[in-house]
């Protein structure tokens, strides 16, 4: 029996109400990542993550579990989760993310905000204010709820007197360019992703790279937002070839990651299809610049070919390397990660 | 399909984004062929069912609605501009609304949110 999508979707409909996010996790916990960057608090530019890339461990580690409830008897008692989680954060206690995983992701953004300082632009980080932009619940037709939340959202950056949003992922990029004008008055925020800050600041690699690798474009950045030549000017100027697949820029193949919490074993088959398709143009790692691109072609990718975020290619490049951090609050793994 | 019920409000309960444009859809089959998911009855059979307001039709399909990607890979493809993702998503909040229960404040005929902030009631 497939999983009852009315009870999945409602379930991440009532945390964004009440909980302000599809999948709540404390303040502690997505901003974690930021400890010992000294980035300011706040200003009038500032690297909005929207919490895309902290709560990707947690939305793989609910995946795995729903995989193993999906065709079986037990997704007829979904429901019952459903309203269980109106009182207590289920979502939250049921998953448990992997240490590996969250120090990833960590990673990621870590190696993001160390490639906009070394670029020299100046940005705050808005710490327990930045808010998840509502993605899940747009794409998932709750216009009611989305538009609700986006106005929480635009007080929240009115209060804190943001005026330019530098975004670090395609579906936060999205929804804060294109579709909260269409739903809010008075939204006139610049925002950029930090892909294209990077390209327009000429930034200088420290280090050429000379290193084959495979291109995967996010749907959402290519067909919805138009990055797509920003990514590979970054790659090559570090020295990068740049392999593209048969389906690349305006034409490229999803991942498959966006049906994951719904048809777990359909977003497996369409994984396993794009990566072919990466393998086949051939190169040493693939690049993807979505958390969820990079969760769903790991997954298909089961360690044959190194996945990765393209902020650890450019990373390689543009910053220069150094020891692992000490007293940083995070897991060495995470420090290395970030050099 | 010989006893099937056609409900002429359906399209305009669908239809609450002015994106919304299942209407033109020339029935190509390009989306078809361009579809990772290889979705058949999305857009072309589905939107037609949504324009010649047979509900129950549409409603049987809830799963593959919602097994669209919205990855746009059919709308970059479409030789007659149709929104395609747009009009998934106004069928998956008609699901929600009127099937699943869910985002209720925003049916057809009751208080809805507008872009103001204020209250208006959709389609008059």
């Amino acid at each position: 029996m497939p999983l009852p999508t009315g009870d999945i979707v409602g379930l991440m409909v009532d945390n964004l109400e009440r909980r302000s996010s599809v999948f709540p996790m404390s303040a502690r916990k997505a901003t974690r990542w930021a400890r010992g960057l000294g980035i300011p608090d706040g200003g009038e530019t500032v690297l909005y993550t929207g919490a895309m890339y902290q709560l990707l461990p947690s939305i793989t580690a609910m995946v795995r579990l729903l995989e193993r409830v999906e065709d079986s008897f037990l997704s007829r008692f979904v429901f019952l989760g459903r309203w269980a989680n109106k009182v207590v954060n289920l979502s939250a206690l049921a998953a448990h993310p992997s240490r590996a995983d969250v120090a990833h992701y960590a990673g990621v953004l870590r190696r993001i905000a160390r490639l906009l300082q070394q670029a020299g632009i100046p940005f705050g980080y808005l710490y327990g204010d930045d808010m998840y932009a509502g993605a899940l619940a747009y794409d998932s037709g709750v216009d009611g709820g989305f538009a609700t939340h986006a106005r929480r959202v635009q007080a929240m950056l009115q209060r804190r007197g943001v005026r330019k949003l530098i975004t670090v992922d395609p579906h936060t990029t999205n929804m804060l360019r294109s579709v909260y004008p269409e739903v809010l008055d008075g939204w006139d925020l610049e925002v950029k992703s930090y892909l294209e800050v990077l390209a327009a600041a000429g930034a200088d690699p420290l280090q050429t790279v000379r290193r084959d690798v495979v291109i995967h474009d996010s749907c959402v950045y290519a067909r919805y937002e138009g990055v797509i030549d920003e990514p590979r000017a970054l790659l090559r100027d570090a020295g990068y070839r740049v392999n593209e697949p048969i389906f690349s820029r305006e034409q490229t193949f999803c991942c498959g990651g966006p049906i994951e919490a719904l048809f777990p074993s359909r977003a497996k088959e369409i994984g396993r299809r794009r990566l072919e398709q990466l393998q086949a143009a051939g190169g040493e790692g693939v690049v993807t610049m979505c958390p969820i691109c990079l969760a769903a072609l790991r997954t298909a990718a089961e360690g044959a070919i190194p996945v990765e975020d393209i902020s650890l290619f450019l990373a390689e490049a543009y910053c220069p390397a150094s020891p692992p951090r000490k007293g940083a609050g995070m897991p060495a793994s995470v420090a290395t990660d970030v050099g | 399909m010989a006893s099937a019920q056609v409900d002429l409000g359906f399209v305009d309960s669908v239809a609450l984004s002015a994106d919304f444009n299942a209407w033109a859809c020339m029935n190509c089959g390009v989306c078809s062929a361009s579809c990772p998911m290889g979705i058949d009855l999305l857009p072309r059979q589905l939107f037609r069912h949504v324009v010649l307001g047979l509900r129950a039709e549409v409603v049987q399909q809830a799963d593959v609605i919602f097994q669209c990607l919205l990855c746009k890979a059919c709308e970059q493809n479409c030789p007659a501009g149709v929104h395609i993702a747009e009009n998934v998503r106004s069928l998956r909040g008609y699901l929600d609304r009127e099937v699943f229960g869910l985002d209720r404040r925003y049916r057809v005929g009751a208080s809805r949110p507008t872009k103001e902030g204020q209250h208006a009631a959709a389609h008059g």
